[in-house]
């Protein structure tokens, strides 16, 4: 077994006692290891006697989880309407071409993924971000580049 | 002498820059050998003024806002007193002045992990006498208050209790929803960042009236913040209030979806299934997480439920007007010139609060349409700014209030592309168990294309794909898209080439 299958295994054997251990097993393998590799859905699924297709179902079934590796940084962008009043969708322009990424790539060079939000619960400071899980409000192009890609 | 400041360290706070400001404050009192105690609060509210600091002098909280890190020496050497942001006693500031807060009157004003402080300010007193009260009374008190759901449907919480109470079945469950997945909406979001044990004793009472044993906090992962102060918060009341009771409450956060708010499809993520909506009967009252009779409520619901124990059903109820009982908090965002959050009793016109209380936009440029009740409400037009804002006036107004979050637009919004966003949305976070829903927002973006390009003929289906989605949607998710396209080509039909061309 490969040291992911190995960790994945140990993490889901660790929260087989929870009442609906799934989630927080993939959080937790997601926030170790960056990602969830495919190769250790089986190990998932036998540790918490569920089936591979199962496992893969919910992973792939929720925008959070990854089964490619992420960024360095990860840049989470609201699309949602606030920010669009706030010129959000102009700013989302700016960001992929400034970036040169689509939503959910990553660059090349491993230096940045964007993601999109829909609503970060900062409607009043428009538009916002999360820079590695850390809020942004009244944000601009060219802070969140400098920011996450200098 | 111990200097002591009040500093958010609500996300909103965060995202304005309050941390590098708590570090110049630190910095700055070290520098003078000052003794510095920096209590971290939740938000007041008023997030144009974030990072707003406050001292308390003279038995008075005084504001300073919004702070920068340049600001600190000018503040250490007026001994905070005369400021280019001082604002006087923060509770006079008529923003906070003009509202009831019985749901967040202490967010703002203290350390949301200070147990002592809770309680010194009511916290607890709910549970207290709810120990002395039989669940059947416990359950008349929320009835008799009116108390309805805050996550959107308005259900009353007294009946769905009393379901539960009554249903057969060990193991009964408690689940926080705190998906809080409306766009303009943030109101969850800082009461658990500002006051999370008033969501944690709402779970206690309930789980003590329909004899609970297990709770969850379903909190959705575009929080972090609010994650880290809810676990802090919950080894806090875990040690000293739940310590013995038979009662645990668990945090379990979501993974990026957005129909996992609604109350089925989070049970099913609960329960590490795909998110997707449940036919219902059976009702989660009677068979919800794993099959156990379950409480479902919005944070709001339940942290509203201390004070009710505490001060007495009639004093709740007092409040408002109708069906609409005890106090509602609105969120203000958007291209708003003083937005947050507003917690009054209803009566309230939307003109009043958009224009009035929230000083119309940012941008100065006239108000063109404000959408309420999140991405499935509808645009209003400022013609329709005498609504009142209670659940039944923006029904009737062909709206809903939803979790009562507002979004201001200027007259730069483009309505065609918002209600274009409608369908795209829908077509993102779509659950998949519905064609109307699934297909429907897919054939709503090429159509929506259609008209604004200017095809008169994209119209009536249009009319017909809306309401194919009204009528064949297992839940609001593609039920409730109409709304916000309908309303945007009803009330701005100059945004839509070929609406125009159709109606003349
Ligand atoms: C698509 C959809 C999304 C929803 N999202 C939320 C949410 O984020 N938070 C919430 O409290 N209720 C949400 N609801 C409503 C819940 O299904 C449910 O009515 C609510 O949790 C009940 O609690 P209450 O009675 O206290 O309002 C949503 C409903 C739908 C149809
Ligand atoms: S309306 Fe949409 S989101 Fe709701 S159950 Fe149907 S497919 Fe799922
Ligand atoms: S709409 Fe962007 S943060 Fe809420």
């Amino acid at each position: 077994m490969t040291d992911p299958a190995i960790r994945a295994r140990q993490i889901a054997e660790a929260h087989a006692g929870m009442d609906g251990p799934l989630l927080p097993v993939l959080h937790a393998i997601q926030s170790e290891l960056g990602h969830i590799p495919p190769d250790v859905f089986p190990e998932i699924a036998a540790a918490l006697d569920l089936s591979t297709a199962e496992v893969h179902g919910v992973v792939s079934y929720y925008p959070d989880f990854r089964t490619t590796p992420p960024g360095r940084r990860i840049l989470r962008v609201c699309r949602a309407e606030a920010c669009q009043a706030m010129g959000g969708a102009a700013l989302a322009d700016a960001l992929r071409a400034g970036l040169g990424l689509d939503w959910h790539e990553t660059r090349a060079d491993g230096a940045v993924t964007l993601e999109p939000a829909y609503c970060l619960g900062l409607c009043a400071c428009a538009p916002a971000a999360l820079v590695d899980g850390a809020p942004r409000g009244r944000v601009t192009a060219d802070t969140l580049l400098a920011e996450v890609a200098p | 002498m111990t200097l002591t400041l009040f500093l958010p360290r609500d996300s909103a706070a965060l995202a304005l820059g309050a941390e590098a400001v708590a570090d110049a404050l630190r910095a700055e009192a070290t520098r003078r050998g000052i003794d510095l105690r920096l209590v971290r609060t939740g938000s007041r509210g008023m997030v144009w003024l974030e990072p707003l600091l406050e001292v308390e002098r003279h038995g008075a909280r005084l504001g300073f806002g919004p702070i920068a890190t340049g600001d600190v020496p000018a503040l250490f050497d007026s001994d905070f007193g005369p400021h280019p942001a001082a604002l006087g006693p923060v509770a006079d500031i008529p923003f906070l002045a003009r509202q009831t807060r019985l749901t967040f009157a202490r967010c703002g004003v203290i350390d949301p992990l200070d147990l002592d402080a809770y309680r010194a300010h009511g916290g607890l007193a709910g549970l207290a006498r709810a120990q002395d009260m039989t669940p059947e009374q416990i359950i008349a008190a929320l009835t008799d208050s009116g108390l309805r759901g805050r996550g959107g449907a308005g259900f009353p919480a007294g009946i769905k209790w009393r379901t539960v109470m009554q249903a057969d079945g060990p193991r009964k469950v408690i689940v926080a929803n705190a998906d809080e997945g409306d766009s303009g909406s943030f109101a969850d979001r800082m009461l658990m960042e500002g006051d999370p044990f008033a969501l944690l004793e709402g779970m206690a009472i309930a789980a003590r009236a329909v004899g609970a044993e297990t709770g969850y906090i379903y909190l959705r992962s575009e929080y972090p913040v609010c994650a880290d102060i809810l676990r802090a918060a919950l080894e806090v009341f875990h040690t000293k209030v739940l310590a013995g009771s038979g009662f645990t409450i668990e945090l379990r956060i979501g993974a990026g979806s957005y129909v996992c708010g609604e109350e089925t499809a989070l049970l099913n993520s609960l329960e590490g299934k795909r998110g997707t909506v449940r036919a219902k009967p059976p009702l989660p009252a009677i068979a919800g997480f794993l099959g156990r009779p379950t409480v479902i409520n919005n944070v709001l619901t339940l942290a509203a439920v201390p004070h009710i124990l505490a001060d007495g059903a009639d004093g709740y109820a007092a409040h408002g007007t109708g069906r609409s009982r005890g106090t509602v908090a609105f969120q203000i965002g958007g291209n708003v010139r003083h937005g947050g959050l507003f917690e009054t009793g209803p009566g309230l016109t939307l003109g009043d609060l958009v224009n009035g209380i929230c000083g119309g936009t940012a941008s100065g440029r006239p108000v063109k349409a404000v959408q309420v009740g999140g991405p499935l409400g509808a645009y209003f037009p400022p013609a329709l700014f005498d609504t009142p804002l209670t659940y039944e006036d923006c029904d009737a107004a062909g709206g809903l209030l939803g979790h009562a979050g507002l979004t201001v637009f200027d007259d730069s919004a483009d309505m065609g592309q918002l209600a274009r966003f409608a369908f795209e949305f829908c077509a993102v976070e779509s659950c998949g168990t519905c064609t109307p829903c699934r297909i429907g927002a897919v054939r709503g973006m090429e159509t929506l294309d259609r008209l604004i390009a200017g095809d008169p003929q994209a119209a009536p289906l249009l009319a017909d794909l809306c309401e194919v989605m009204r009528a064949g949607s297992l839940c609001a998710m593609g039920g409730f898209t109409p709304y916000p396209v309908e309303s945007a080509l009803r009330h701005f039909p100059d945004d839509f080439a070929g609406q125009r061309e159709a109606a003349e």
